[in-house]
């Protein structure tokens, strides 16, 4: 019998005022009127609690978009969970910040786009850039704990540098630098979202110079593409191993990609417990232990380390959610994964990096750098 | 490692705190990570509270742990201690 789950992921609602250009939210959006209640979500809490889980993230869509967030906070703390908030940062005030810390708040996550408004609004469709630096000061005045969360693409990159001294400057006792994740929306686009090796070698250079100038002050972490990988990453700890993610109608997933897997049927938190759910679901079930890995999984060393890497990208990559996951160098479908990094590693596709952009005039004007993505 | 100062009061930083007391399984609860507390590295994080100095830490765990080398005792929680901090689960006042 599986252990424990660790964390349970909330998603508390698809709403949200921003329209970032790489969300992952899956193109049908859950309607506000199929939301779970607060009433709902306080029992999901309690059933998270007793089956071992210790973290709630709230998060969504934009979770500040519930009314009703501060109760479920309260909810989460009275179960003995630990609360953090994965947040766009609006809309709030410092009023309902307090009440979100009141509640038992412990940890609020903050999302960046880039380092400056201009660039910022570019990726999130709306200017919040400005509203981020507010919300960042006001949780340090408060006795929680703060990350920012950088979010990284090709279309970015070349202001890293900027991100770090921002970062440095608001000194949270955590940062993220995160690659954005080649699913849904980002997945269609991902030639163009992902980095090129050069520039991917040289983020490293300045996340590491980061890490040793801000060690002992701010942990700074950072999630590359795996596409450039040897071997695959250890999708959510494993599937159905660490993680369980509530969809805002109750539906219970593996991951936040799940729902692109054909023939998998999803049980709902209406109808049972979210322990019956995590042992006996089939979709819960159906990649976990060793009996469903495929070779070279199957007999690999690797297999208690990575799982055979993720099986959303095994399906959108070749089709087959059972395969090895094809960023892996043994997988029989690692040739896919080469032939996009050859696209996006041929020096034509360095030529337009804004092609795919709505409004590239728009884009070229105002703060920032003008010139391409590498010049 | 640079010498710590045994005067210094750790304390664990806001987002960081223990699980709940009734719970069987103690643990650091931090962003995104979660460390299991065994006897010693409990009796130290419930230390970690702004009011203990490092030596007084390092006092009580060798009083605890009477049948530990006292010097081991130090070294490992001055080492404990050290890397807590590089992992911004505590500061030191």
């Amino acid at each position: 019998m599986i252990a424990n789950p660790l964390a349970l992921i909330a998603e508390l609602t698809h709403r949200c005022p921003l329209h970032c250009v790489y969300c992952s939210n899956p193109l049908e959006l859950t309607l506000r009127e199929k939301e779970l209640t607060a009433d709902t979500w306080a029992r999901v809490l309690g059933e998270a609690a007793r089956l071992g889980v210790l973290q709630v993230d709230f998060t969504g869509g934009e979770p500040l978009a519930r009314p009703d967030l501060a109760e479920l906070v309260r909810a989460a703390r009275a179960e003995g969970l630990y609360a953090s908030l994965i947040t766009s940062g609006l809309p709030l005030d410092e009023k309902r910040l307090d009440a979100l810390v009141g509640a038992g708040l412990d940890h609020l996550q903050l999302s960046f786009q880039s380092a400056d408004d201009a660039s910022a609004a570019e990726f999130a469709g709306t200017r919040a850039h400005a509203q981020k630096l507010r919300v960042a000061n006001w949780v340090k005045k408060r006795q929680i704990g703060l990350t920012l969360n950088f979010v990284i693409h090709r279309q970015n990159l070349d202001k890293l540098e900027d991100m770090v001294d921002l970062a440095e400057q608001i000194a949270p006792s955590r940062v993220e630098f995160a690659h954005v994740q080649y699913y849904g929306w980002a997945f269609s686009n991902r030639a163009r979202l992902l980095p090129t090796r050069e520039q991917l070698d040289r983020s490293l250079e300045i996340i590491e110079g980061a890490q040793q100038r801000l060690r002992g002050r701010t942990r700074v972490e950072y999630v590359v593409p795996d596409y450039y990988a040897k071997y695959p990453k250890a999708c959510m700890g494993g599937w159905g191993r660490k993680v369980l993610l509530v969809k805002p109608d109750g539906d219970v997933l593996p991951c936040h990609a799940a729902n692109v897997l054909p023939d998998m049927k999803f049980e709902n938190v209406q109808s049972k417990s979210l322990g019956q759910i995590w042992h006996e679901s089939e979709a819960f079930e159906r990649y976990r232990g060793e009996e469903w890995m495929p070779e070279p999984c199957r007999h690999c060393e690797r297999r208690n380390q990575d799982f055979a890497g993720c099986r959303c990208q095994a399906f959108l990559l070749a089709h087959d959610a059972g395969a090895t996951d094809p960023v892996c160098s043994l997988a029989p479908g690692r040739g896919i994964v080469d032939e996009i990094l050859a696209e996006v590693n041929r020096p034509l596709e360095m030529a337009s990096p804004w092609v795919y952009r709505a409004n590239p005039k728009e884009a070229s004007t105002g703060v920032g750098r003008d010139r391409p993505v590498l010049s | 490692m640079s010498t710590p100062d045994f005067e210094s009061r750790p304390r664990l930083v806001p987002g960081c705190r223990l699980n709940e007391k009734t719970q069987q399984l103690r643990m650091l609860l931090m962003p995104e990570r979660a460390l299991r507390l065994s006897g010693p590295s409990l009796a130290i994080i419930e230390r970690c509270d702004g009011n203990h100095t490092v030596r007084e830490i390092v006092t009580e765990l060798q009083k605890l742990y009477s049948k530990a080398e006292p010097q081991k005792v130090e070294t490992d929680i001055v080492d404990y201690l050290g890397r807590l901090h590089e992992e911004r689960a505590l500061d030191f006042d």
